[in-house]
């Protein structure tokens, strides 16, 4: 018989010890949250001492509303992500939304009556994503790719050339408008709003619980009694209601709506969630992580946008970054389970990672040197 | 995880600590003027932006294309670089790599954030760009359009290349040309359907094919090339196959013409199927020679991007606020005066378009 409780004898090494497990000091700061701290801190040293516009309150205020549609779709995508799966609709889903409200504007309906019918209509297209995916129990990266092209399509049916314009300035508030008298836009309060329950939901409730247990192993989870199928449904049901949300703080934003609004912004938002450690297989993840990563992300870009580098060339750097991401850790566990036995193909191949991704920044700064001088 | 709360508290110290530092440092957009003021009579009264451009050195203005990588708007720069050393002021040719509109307001809030001196832009989406040009213009920095229009709040005016409906006319005029007297069957290739001047031009070529004189002619299908060549290229291919009766393909885009061209050639079509629209000379040459082209025709786009730093400096330095009826001095085009429109807002004339064909093509190289 296995000895429950220490007490009962103080001689015998009790096999289920009732303390946490304790773990030094230094291995709490190996967490990627740390890093992307840590990243956030050069990215912002760096690009203060390249120009003086990037700490500009109103630029900052200005460029943060571009990312906050990827951050509210980000969202629902981590607890998807978490249980091992994906939605690549997301994007066409909020153009669907959108064209689909922008569509019943142009034909006269009250605007936010219009709203309402698109984030309907965005929740419809959650839950026929969940419905094939937990019912039916079909493959979630194929289901999506699917309904990306469908949504889509459908964006363009509703819409077609035409463009849904001249919103009542009450709803492009949602998008271009700041909170009482400050730089903050209202969009950002939104999300951090948004986050905050997310993060919430998923580290404090039981339901977020589920879903890690779910991406760690959703066979022992479904016979633990947990109801996966119903959990997977809840959660692309809400992914569909954030894209269609995003869709209208877009349509807020630009004030129009065209079919063609949002396309491929699905992989940024992807990309945001495995940035902020995320695994991709399932099972660990941090909303604060992918905040901070929605962050990073958007520093890194509005720098590198005031160093007038491309659209298309920032990507180097966001890849390598998130390269960078699933290697490092993975470094750091080989290291400090390997001791003596390092493998040192990996760790200089790593180290290799690295070298480049400095060069690369180097080299960066140093061509643009004479744009940056002339602004 | 045990020291979540450490983490959301140092994050929210970063964030205050960034803010703090932003007011920190001296704000000199504290005369903007609030973007609610700025509706199209009210920009005129706006303070002139002359006390708005930082102090040091130069003038920078940016030409902002629909995409890079496009030979018409190369054409522009080198128009535009051309004011600028006239001028002696900087301008650089900033673009997004995709005509794609969320693109391109990216770029332009970055720009709007280094606070430079103008902003000459070709719209990739007229509606949407308009809060970013409310802002631009709020901060102080002076936007106008050429090729392709914001909506009039978003810009002090707009650089119109020729009028609308000559553009549309002549085009068709040309179509009929080439189709012969038996008329016959005529497709559009645009580039992406969301672009403005593309539609404008779309809409009154439907309107010239209703008249009696083009009744032979019809059109049967407007696709879109998206400026891509590659899909410009396949989309062509497509309506050869689609109407085996096709005679004429109208693409006024430099990029679909010039791969309609390529695909009527590659196809051995040349003579069965005519190929005009709106392409660059030097692009064009050897279609116009071999038939696949005979004719078509453009303004100059390199005359376009002159005209728009002349006019950015115009208004950077104070010469003029945008308002109707106003004239500013262009270099070597000559004086132009403001005119009201009321679909097109503001707008300066540059001319009206000039046709291409095997006798006049040698004559320029650009």
């Amino acid at each position: 018989m296995i000895s429950s409780s220490s007490a009962s004898d103080t001689k015998s090494v009790s096999l289920i010890s009732e303390n946490a497990p304790k773990s030094s000091f230094l291995s709490r700061f190996l967490r990627w949250e740390w890093m992307l701290v840590g990243l956030i801190f050069i990215v912002v040293i760096v690009n203060t001492q390249l120009t003086p516009y990037f700490l500009d309150a109103r630029n900052l205020s200005r460029t943060s509303s571009d990312f906050m549609e990827i951050g509210l779709m980000m969202l629902p995508m981590v607890f998807i992500i978490i249980t091992g799966n994906i939605d690549l609709s997301v994007a066409s889903n909020m153009g669907m939304s959108a064209s689909f409200m922008g569509l019943l504007h142009n034909m006269g309906v009250n605007i936010w009556v219009a709203a309402a019918a698109a984030l309907l209509l965005g929740t419809l297209g959650g839950m026929l994503n969940g419905y094939l995916i937990s019912r039916v129990k079909l493959p979630a990266l194929v289901v999506t790719l699917g309904t990306y092209a469908f949504y889509r399509g459908l964006a363009y049916g509703f819409l077609g050339d035409q463009a849904a314009r001249g919103y009542p300035e009450a709803f492009t508030y949602f998008g271009q408008g700041k909170v009482f008298q400050t730089l903050v836009p209202f969009s950002v309060a939104l999300f951090l709003f948004m986050a905050v329950i997310f993060g919430l939901v998923l580290h404090r409730t039981s339901f977020g619980r589920y879903l890690f247990s779910i991406g760690n192993n959703e066979n022992a989870t479904n016979y633990s009694g947990v109801p996966v199928a119903k959990i997977k449904f809840i959660i692309y049901t809400l992914s569909g209601f954030m894209a269609s949300l995003a869709g209208l703080v877009l349509a807020a934003r630009f004030g129009s709506t065209r079919p063609d609004n949002g396309t491929g912004l699905e992989l940024a938002v992807i990309t945001a969630a495995v940035l902020g450690g995320v695994d991709i297989n399932g099972g660990k993840g941090s909303m604060l992580g992918a905040g901070l990563s929605l962050l990073l992300i958007g520093l890194m870009r509005f720098g590198m946008g005031l160093m007038n580098i491309q659209g298309q060339v920032q990507g180097i750097a966001i890849g390598l970054l998130l390269i960078l991401s699933i290697l490092i850790p993975s470094m750091v566990r080989s290291l400090s389970s390997a001791g003596k036995n390092i493998n040192w193909r990996s760790a200089f191949s790593a180290f290799l990672f690295l070298l480049v991704f400095v060069l690369f920044f180097v080299f960066f700064f140093w061509s643009r040197a004479a744009v940056i001088a002339n602004i | 995880m045990k020291h979540r709360s450490l983490f959301v508290l140092l994050t929210a110290l970063l964030a205050l600590s960034m803010l703090l530092s932003a007011c920190g440092t001296p704000a000199p957009v504290a005369t903007e003027v609030p973007a609610a003021a700025t509706d199209a009579p009210a920009v005129a009264t706006e303070a002139p932006v002359a006390t708005e451009a930082p102090a040091a050195g130069p003038m920078t203005f940016v030409l902002v294309p629909k995409n890079l990588g496009n030979p018409y708007f190369d054409t522009s720069n080198k128009g535009a670089q051309e004011a600028a050393k006239e001028l002696g002021v900087t301008v650089l040719y900033q673009g997004s790599a995709n005509a794609d509109a969320t693109e391109q307001i990216q770029l332009l809030n970055s720009l709007i954030a280094q606070k430079v001196n103008g902003l000459a832009i070709s719209a990739n989406d007229s509606d949407a760009l308009v809060p970013t040009g409310k802002e631009a213009i709020a901060a102080g920095i002076p936007v106008v359009t050429f090729d392709s229009a914001i909506g009039k709040d978003g810009r002090l005016f707009h650089i119109n290349q020729a009028v609308l409906y000559d553009i549309g006319a002549i085009e068709i005029k040309m179509a009929a040309d080439l189709a012969g007297a038996d008329g016959g069957e005529i497709a559009i290739l645009s580039a992406t359907s969301t672009a403005p001047n593309q539609n404008a031009w779309i809409e009154v070529m439907k309107e010239v094919l209703a008249k009696p004189e083009y009744s032979k002619l019809k059109l049967v299908e407007v696709v879109y090339g998206d400026d891509d060549d590659t899909k410009s290229y396949n989309e062509a291919q497509a309506l050869f196959t689609k109407y085996p009766n096709l005679k004429v393909i109208i693409a006024p885009t430099t990029v679909g013409i010039a791969a309609s061209a390529r695909a009527v050639t590659d196809a051995g079509l040349i003579g069965k199927v005519m190929v005009t629209g709106l392409g660059t000379p030097n692009q064009m040459r050897e279609y116009v020679k071999s038939g696949a082209a005979p004719q078509f025709a453009l303004w100059n786009p390199l005359d376009l991007g002159y005209l728009s730093i002349y006019a950015l400096n115009a208004l950077a330095t104070g010469e003029i606020k945008g308002v109707e009826g106003e004239t500013f001095k262009a270099g070597r085009l000559g004086e132009y005066t403001i005119k009201n429109d009321p679909d097109l807002g503001l707008n300066v004339l540059y001319g009206a378009p000039f046709i291409y064909n095997a006798s006049n093509i040698d004559n320029f190289d650009w």
